[in-house]
């Protein structure tokens, strides 16, 4: 009889501490989820660092050059290491990666060829692929972002479309919750997109997920003033 | 304007996919003999993975020489020969023939299901920086298009951007 109430409460034990277990987790990840909210998009003390790890990812034709363009112009010492990581589809945006840091190897503020990696990320959905089997290479591609961001775990992460950054920012955002790693991301829309956003732009900046965000046209700053209008990057 | 026995190219450019409806509108008759008549002696079209293939012509009888090829590594080199240059809606090579200073017709592609290109050719031609048709208006464009009237495109770059990122992440601005 003793045993038997024993193992009544070490049973309710159980269930008790697997039930508050869940209701700690959720509270944390509540709490997590409301202090990223509310971290994004706020600005880090000077001098928090010297620099940072940086994944770029590379759209495609146009989206690359307008990447490039910006990347020119920036202080390449300060974001290193360097990923790069373009769509598995699209074999010329690595390339032009590539002899972008190549033309950066004779200035003096050139990195190790140790801290430079360039991958690709399989699509979740090519033109014109079917909604049936885009269920399956949805769930591949996500898996293969994950692993590539547990690998590199970015402390910036810049982007300027399209579909290619959206798992990759996803992860990142749900890193931050985790505490896994705090990352900043930064988001460039198209100089294509003159009057409306595209369905990337309109995700990150929607869902809050941008740290900053920019646009080329001044009509888009109009219909999403948290977005800095830049001019064009071309 | 007439052909003063130099060589005047017309490039045609469909990018990295397909634009028959491209190809087809800039070698139809009208089209051919408004370039011939505004002095235009070479048109060379770059035609991609299009599958109508237009009819090669040397152009000796004093008529428009016309030739054509699928892919190449340096669309810049053909952009920079070129007096004119006609091009689909992609930004890169809008941007490309702009910073060179080449007049510009972008022809927007109808069949494209996603179509927000047009925004850009759309603003640029507002700008006055190019003139946008869609392949069945081309003739008209080549008819109103003024040279002299184009204003000449000035390349932005990132500064902007590095700036506002370079503060957000606490790095004294240089």
């Amino acid at each position: 009889m003793e045993e038997h109430h024993c193992c009544f409460y070490s049973k309710m034990l159980s269930k008790f501490s697997f039930g508050s277990f869940l209701i700690i987790l959720s509270l944390f990840l509540m709490f997590r989820l409301l202090y990223v909210l509310y971290r994004c998009g706020k600005p880090f003390p000077k001098g928090a660092s010297t620099s940072f790890s940086t994944l770029i990812v590379l759209g495609s034709g146009g989206h690359t050059a307008e990447m490039l363009s910006l990347l020119s112009v920036l202080r390449m010492d300060r974001y290193t290491p360097r990923f790069y990581i373009a769509a598995a589809t699209d074999n010329m945006s690595l390339h032009k990666a590539r002899s972008f840091e190549d033309s950066l190897a004779h200035k003096p503020s050139a990195v190790k060829e140790s801290s430079l990696q360039y991958a690709q990320i399989y699509r979740s959905r090519e033109v014109g692929q079917s909604y049936v089997t885009s269920v399956w290479t949805t769930l591949v591609a996500i898996v293969h972002a994950l692993w590539l961001m547990i690998r590199i775990r970015p402390q910036v992460i810049l982007c300027n479309g399209p579909g290619t950054c959206i798992p990759l920012c996803g992860i990142a955002f749900l890193f931050k919750v985790l505490g896994i790693r705090w990352s900043s991301i930064f988001y460039v829309e198209s100089v294509a997109r003159v009057k409306k956003l595209s369905l990337s732009g309109l995700l990150l900046y929607k869902l809050r997920m941008a740290d900053q965000f920019f646009v080329q046209w001044p009509h888009l700053q109009k219909q999403y003033p948290r977005a800095h209008y830049v001019g064009c990057l071309m | 304007m007439e052909n003063d026995g130099k060589r005047r190219l017309v490039f045609v450019t469909v990018g990295t996919t397909s634009f028959d409806a491209l190809v087809k509108a800039v070698v139809s008759q009208n089209v051919k003999d408004e370039l011939h008549k505004r002095g235009y002696t070479h048109l060379l079209i770059q035609m991609g993975r299009g599958t109508y293939s237009p009819t090669k012509c040397d152009g000796e009888d004093g008529s428009l020489s016309v030739d054509y090829f699928t892919f190449s590594s340096s669309i810049a080199d053909y952009i920079r020969s070129a007096s004119l240059v006609i091009s689909h809606a992609g930004s890169g090579s809008i941007f490309e023939t702009l910073k060179l200073g080449k007049p510009l017709i972008v022809v927007v592609n109808e069949d494209l299901m996603d179509n927000h290109q047009c925004e850009l050719a759309e603003e640029l031609e507002e700008r006055k920086h190019l003139y946008c048709a869609r392949p069945l208006t081309l003739h008209q464009t080549l008819m109103k298009m003024e040279l002299e009237s184009l204003v000449r495109y000035t390349p932005g770059d990132g500064t902007p951007v590095a700036k506002i990122i370079d503060r957000f992440l606490g790095f004294p601005d240089d």
